[in-house]
This record gives structure tokens, C-alpha cells and sequence, in this order.
């Protein structure tokens, strides 16, 4: 019963947590100009990129990590971290798919991620991040063909500088805070996406982060855009192999909507957790902002978090159109001794603009799990609404849930709401599930599944069921 | 099918079953009746398999004792009980929980388990046939329903999982004189001589429908008489209170 015999810990492995071994090219350790100058020269980068960085760079060595969430970690050491990684046989430009390293091929095909056009697979295309490089991107032809750019960061500052120019750190500035301006300095590779006027993409865009080496960082960079009246859904994944230190996954996302845009952003984060005894995992600090810019836009996040030792981000809206609308659905599931404070940023600057923030959070094990949000209402922003509703449930008894929302509203024509509930897998309901044939794991597998429900509904169909099958495994072990 | 011998259990030092014994054979119907505190959701929750209670004695179902067993191994051997107050799932679509319980049972029993589309198809069938209303199905389980639509869909389930013994836990209270035709009927179809019903209940109209084999009065945790049905009907006229002595 999840109360007297609760401490079982995890039974089954973290299924991706192998290593790839390959060799590969490494910058110097550590964080200095010249890694930086490295890192840009390996990424071909024009003159005013590195300038950008190093720029960053500059602003960084003023600045202190934030230390207000609830999660504490050990000092970083920031000269123990290998800035950038890439596979020896890493080729600059692939004429065809067939080009990558098997080495690396197997390892995707292992994480069950299809790096082939095959028929069936049509609906996704994929972007597959490998270290501090990517490696490949599918069916990049055909996107090309209706105007759609889906390619590596890299290629874009080198292919499109006008959009990366324009864009890049526009929604997120450079010297935002530590983790966005250590992004900044030292980022590697992400996705880039541009959806042209008055397209609806065809299909899913998705990248996939994988962190193979060890005392290596990853510094993920995306930026998305959705010019006037077009539409895009991109789900990332992430994974890395388990190993006993704790690694950094320090990502920047921009989103940019136009007017009538629409982007629907869905994030599997599954990078290792550590251990049963809280050893290892990944220190997963992410900095994802959306920009509503034009009217009528809409920028909608649906993260399901199950991994990480550590997971701190809160994707935000900022919706500056009249009539723009920023929705954030989160399951955040930790398990043993993980910790997460996520939650997310409303900030209504247009008129008559709408937001709507769903968080579950699962809380098992020793684990320790924050919402945390802010509804900001401005003073122009005339007739906005916000629903909030935050549901935690705890697993066990030595697990912890907090809910630590902010509201701030400088116009009283302004409407929020917010709903918060916390509760407990009772007894009854898994004696109620064990009465009809469920064992322990399925019991409790569905009980979740259908607490967050709501959530994982927002998910493409291609990823919902995927999604489901990893919040169960995610809380095998946890009733004894 | 199942023989219950020389039962207790208690909880901490209150003792709530008192050497209770009880033999079911297959194909029979027994009819449990007993005042409000004598026991009767005890049994059927120990006979489940529930935590929380200090047991000793033997349950012995298909010859084997089941005291040993938990909850879940002891409803994939055939064991189902209707709750008397069934329980909430928040999210858990009534046809995803179905089939998951189908499919625990089936699998366990070495059959093959039944796909969405079939299930789909079986559930509505018996939906039909127990006046469950289609759409119930698509709603999250217990979540909202009425007191009728709770007992409906416990009966459904019984109907789905087709168990070797069914207890049922006053699926009879507070329903309408429809509902409680619709439940005897439920039961009424399932009945054959390989299955065997324990049905509680505080009401004459039910057994009236069901015809029990035995009934059975149940006080301070034991039986103190069996009988035929004529029993049930003078305890309807009378009251328990000529067993309140013993």
C-alpha cells in the first residue's frame, strides 16, 4: 500500500542509457574565448555570430547564478565542462542520409528514432542533435519544396543570416540570466524553423537530443518562426546514457508567432534521472520563451517531463498582439530522489489576450516537485483572462509537491483564475484497480495516466501513446 | 467452488468476523442478509483480498487457499466483487479501465487478449444488454455518475469479466425498481452451473428476482442461521430481532 511499503525503488533500467562508442573531436575543456572562438570557427560561423558570443561572453563573467528555486545542486565547475563534442566522422554536409555513421545510425535506431524517409513514417520529419552537432535532418527536400526551412542552427546562421539576425535573441536577450547568457556564449547546435507566409506545415517537425560523451555539456539553441497566418507543430525528445556525474543540458528555444500564426510546441524530456540513490542524471536548466507578436497569434507548450535530476524551466508566452493566446500543459513526473521547479510565464501585454495554464505534477519516491508561475497582466492589456489550474499528486509519503504562483494585475478589466489541488493515490482506488485483475505497476500506471490526462491529450497522436507508455514506466517501483 | 472455514478478522483489536464459515458450491446463488456493523462488507472484502485486516482461518476457492494470494491474483482466478460504493478514477476513461481488467484476466488465464476494435465492440454489446447507455462508457469511470449508473456499471464489469464467484455488495441499495430488474437481470443472465453468486443485500425484492438456493443471516460476524428463501421473507416481516440473542 503506497503508504507503509512505499520506498520500492525503480525495477526496471533507464532504457536509453547506453553509450555510443565512438570517437570523437572535443574542445578544449573549459569556458574561455578561445573555446568560444573554437566552437564557432568548427560551426564555420560568420564574423558577427562570434561577436554575438563573445558578447555574451563578456556579459556572463558579470553575472551570478540565479539561486531562488527550490532544487539545490553542488557548485558547477565550468572549466570541468567540454563545451563542444562532435563524432570524429561527423561530415559537415551529407549528400544523403545513407552518409551517416552507422555507429551513430544504430544508436538512433535503438532509441527508436527513424533517421530514413520511409513511407509509414511520413508525417514526421526528424532533426537528430548528437552532442554538440547535428547529424541529419529528414525529408528537409520536401519541406524546401512549399518553403518551410527545417535545418540545423548551424546551417542556418550560415544559409539564412537575414532571419538568424533578425531573430535570434529577440525573445530571449543575451543577457537575460546566467543560463541564457551562458547559452549564448557557447551554444551548439538546435533546430531552425521557418514556417513562410500562409503555410500549414504537413508535418510534424520533431529533433531529437542525445548527449553521448561524458563531461560534456550540451547548450541546445532553437529558434522557431511562424511568419503571418501559418501553422507548425515540433516535438523534441531528449535522452543520454547513465553515467555516475551529473551532466548540463542548458538550452535556449524561441518561438516567434506572427499575426494569425500558430505554433504548438511539445517537449518528451527523458534525459537520464540518476540513479535510485540520486547519483548522476542530467541538470536539465532550459530557457524556452514564445513571442506572440502579431494579432490573433497563439503559442501553446505541452511538456511531459520524466526526466533529469534536476529540471528547471518554465516555457513562457509573451503575448504582445491584441488577441493573442498562450496556453503551457505540463506533466512533471519525479521519481526517487529527481527534483523539478517548472511551471511557466503568462505575460499579457496585448489587448483582449488569453491564457491558459494546465500543470500536473507526480511526486514519488524522495522526489521534490515546484510549480511555479507567473500571470503577469499589463496595464494595456485590456479584457485579458487567465485560467490556471495546477493539480499535484504524491505518491508515498517522503515525496514533496509545492505550488508557488505568482499574479500580478495592472488592469482591472483583467480576469484570472486559479485552481490548485493535492492529492493522493488512495488505497481504495488501487484496491478498487487490484479487485479487477491490475497488478501494482498497471494500478498505478493508469491512476497517472489518468490524472494527467488532460495534458497528454495536447500531444500529436504519433507521440501521445509513446508519451503514456513513459509515464508508467517512469513510476514502476514506486508502490511497494 | 468455495468453502470458507473457521474465518476471522479484525482490525487492531476489534474483532469483526468470528469464526465464519461458509460453503458455496458451483452454480449456487446465496443471499447474505445481516444488520447494518455484523460483518457482511468485511467478508467481501476479505474474501478480495483487502489490506488492512488481521486474517486467519482459510478461504479455499477451486481448491486452492486464497488467503495467500493478493487482491489481483485473487481476480484473475475469478474472483469479483461489486462494491458497495464503488470507486472514482479521475481520467480513466470507463473503456480503457474495461479492457485493461479484460485483458489482466485474459492474460493471466494464458488467453489471448481482445484488441480496441473487438472490445469496443463487446462492451457495447453488453452495454446493450444491461442498459448501461452507450456513452457512460466514454466517461471517466465512477467519475460523476449517479448512484444507478455506479451499480449499473459494476454489474457490467461482473458481466465483462464473467468470474467463477461474484459477490455483491448491496448492488441492490438505492436503486429504482427499473435499475434493481436491470441488476437481478445481469445476474440473472450470467447464472449457470459453473458460477456461483454471494449476493448481500438488506432488501426481499432482490432475492424475490434471484431466487436464491441459500440465505444466510449474518450477526456480531457470524452465522447464525441458513435457510431457504422463506427465510428472507420472514426476516422482511420481523427484523433481526430474534436473532439479536445470540
Amino acid at each position: 500500500m503506497p503508504d507503509s511499503v512505499i520506498q520500492e525503488k525503480i525495477s526496471k533500467d533507464y532504457a536509453y542509457g547506453f553509450v555510443t562508442d565512438i570517437e570523437s573531436i572535443k574542445a578544449p575543456k573549459g569556458l574561455s574565448k578561445e573555446v568560444i572562438s573554437f566552437i564557432s570557427k568548427q560551426k564555420k560561423e560568420p564574423a558577427w555570430m562570434l561577436e554575438w558570443r563573445l558578447k555574451a561572453f563578456e556579459k556572463l563573467k558579470l553575472m551570478k547564478e540565479p539561486d531562488w528555486q527550490k532544487p539545490k545542486y553542488p557548485k558547477i565547475d565550468y572549466q570541468d565542462i567540454y563545451y563542444f563534442s562532435k563524432p570524429k566522422n561527423f561530415k559537415e554536409e551529407i549528400k544523403s542520409l545513407d552518409d551517416i555513421d552507422p555507429e551513430i545510425r544504430k544508436t538512433y535506431d535503438k532509441l527508436g528514432i527513424p533517421l530514413s524517409e520511409q513511407k509509414k513514417l511520413s508525417g514526421i520529419a526528424v532533426d537528430a542533435v548528437f552532442d554538440s552537432v547535428s547529424i541529419g535532418t529528414t525529408f528537409k527536400k520536401k519541406l524546401e519544396d512549399i518553403g518551410v526551412i527545417f535545418c540545423p542552427i548551424s546551417e542556418a546562421i550560415q544559409k539564412h543570416p537575414e532571419l538568424v539576425k533578425k531573430y535570434l535573441g529577440s525573445v530571449i536577450p543575451i543577457t537575460d540570466h546566467y543560463f541564457a547568457t551562458l547559452n549564448s556564449a557557447v551554444f551548439t547546435d538546435g533546430s531552425f524553423v521557418y514556417i513562410p507566409e500562409n503555410v500549414r506545415c504537413p508535418m510534424e517537425l520533431s529533433t531529437y537530443f542525445r548527449i553521448n560523451e561524458s563531461k560534456t555539456g550540451q547548450f541546445e539553441r532553437t529558434l522557431i518562426i511562424a511568419d503571418k497566418g501559418s501553422y507548425v507543430s515540433y516535438l523534441e525528445g531528449c535522452t543520454a546514457p547513465m553515467r555516475d556525474e551529473n551532466q548540463l543540458h542548458a538550452a535556449n528555444v524561441e518561438l516567434i508567432a506572427l499575426d494569425d500564426a500558430e505554433i504548438k510546441y511539445s517537449t518528451v524530456q527523458n534525459w537520464y534521472p540518476g540513479d535510485k540513490e540520486g547519483k548522476g542524471g542530467i541538470y536539465n536548466f532550459v530557457t524556452k520563451r514564445g513571442l506572440c507578436k502579431g494579432k490573433n497569434s497563439k503559442i501553446s507548450w505541452t511538456q511531459v517531463e520524466t526526466g533529469s535530476a534536476i529540471t528547471w524551466k518554465y516555457p513562457s508566452c509573451i503575448l504582445q498582439g491584441d488577441n493573442s493566446r498562450g496556453e503551457f500543459y505540463s506533466v512533471a513526473i519525479t521519481n526517487n530522489y529527481q527534483k523539478a521547479d517548472t511551471g511557466t510565464k503568462m505575460i499579457h501585454l496585448g489587448k483582449n489576450t488569453k491564457s491558459k495554464i494546465i500543470s500536473k505534477g507526480i511526486s514519488a519516491g524522495y522526489a521534490d516537485n515546484t510549480y511555479r508561475g507567473l500571470v503577469s497582466i499589463g496595464s494595456k492589456a485590456e479584457n485579458s483572462k487567465n485560467f490556471t489550474q495546477c493539480d499535484s499528486l504524491l505518491v508515498g509519503n517522503k515525496c514533496g509537491a509545492h505550488t508557488v504562483p505568482y499574479i500580478d494585475v495592472k488592469n482591472n478589466t483583467a480576469v484570472t483564475e486559479h485552481e490548485a489541488t493535492t492529492s493522493k493515490i488512495s488505497e481504495d482506488q488501487l484496491f478498487y484497480c487490484y479487485q479487477r485483475g491490475l497488478d501494482k505497476e498497471l494500478a498505478v500506471g493508469l491512476i497517472v495516466n489518468g490524472f494527467c490526462r488532460e495534458v497528454l491529450q495536447q500531444l500529436p497522436m504519433e507521440f501521445a501513446v509513446e508519451a503514456q507508455k513513459l509515464v508508467s514506466i517512469s513510476l514502476e517501483g514506486s508502490v511497494g | 467452488m468455495l468453502s470458507i472455514r473457521n474465518l476471522t478478522a479484525k482490525i487492531g483489536k476489534k474483532i469483526i468476523l468470528n469464526d465464519f464459515n461458509l460453503e458455496i458450491r458451483k452454480g449456487e446463488v446465496h443471499a447474505l442478509l445481516g444488520p447494518n456493523g455484523s460483518g457482511k462488507s468485511t467478508l467481501s472484502y476479505v474474501i478480495a483480498g483487502k489490506e488492512g485486516y488481521e486474517v486467519n482461518g482459510e478461504i479455499i476457492f477451486k481448491g486452492k487457499n486464497i488467503l495467500d494470494l493478493s487482491a489481483d491474483e485473487r481476480a484473475k482466478l475469478g474472483v469479483f466483487l461489486a462494491f458497495q460504493y464503488p470507486i472514482e478514477i479521475p481520467g480513466v476513461l470507463m473503456n480503457n479501465f474495461l479492457r485493461t481488467s479484460l485483458n489482466s484476466v485474459k492474460k493471466a488465464k494464458g488467453e489471448k487478449e481482445i484488441d480496441v476494435v473487438d472490445f469496443l465492440k463487446l462492451s457495447k454489446d453488453v452495454s446493450q444488454k444491461l442498459g448501461v447507455k452507450e456513452e457512460q462508457l466514454s466517461r471517466p469511470l465512477n467519475v460523476g455518475f449517479s448512484g444507478g449508473e455506479k451499480k449499473r456499471s459494476e454489474v457490467l464489469q461482473m458481466a465483462l469479466l464473467r468470474p467463477e464467484i461474484a459477490i455483491l455488495d448491496e448492488t441492490d441499495s438505492g436503486l429504482d425498481i427499473d435499475a434493481l430488474k436491470l441488476v437481478a437481470n445481469g445476474i440473472n443472465t450470467l447464472r449457470d452451473k459453473e458460477r456461483s453468486f454471494l449476493v448481500i443485500t438488506h432488501y426481499q425484492r432482490l432475492l424475490d428476482y434471484l431466487k436464491p438456493d441459500f440465505v444466510h443471516v449474518i450477526i456480531n460476524g457470524t452465522i447464525v442461521k441458513t435457510g431457504c428463501s422463506t427465510l428472507a421473507e420472514e426476516i422482511d416481516r420481523l427484523g433481526y430481532k430474534n436473532f439479536s440473542s445470540v
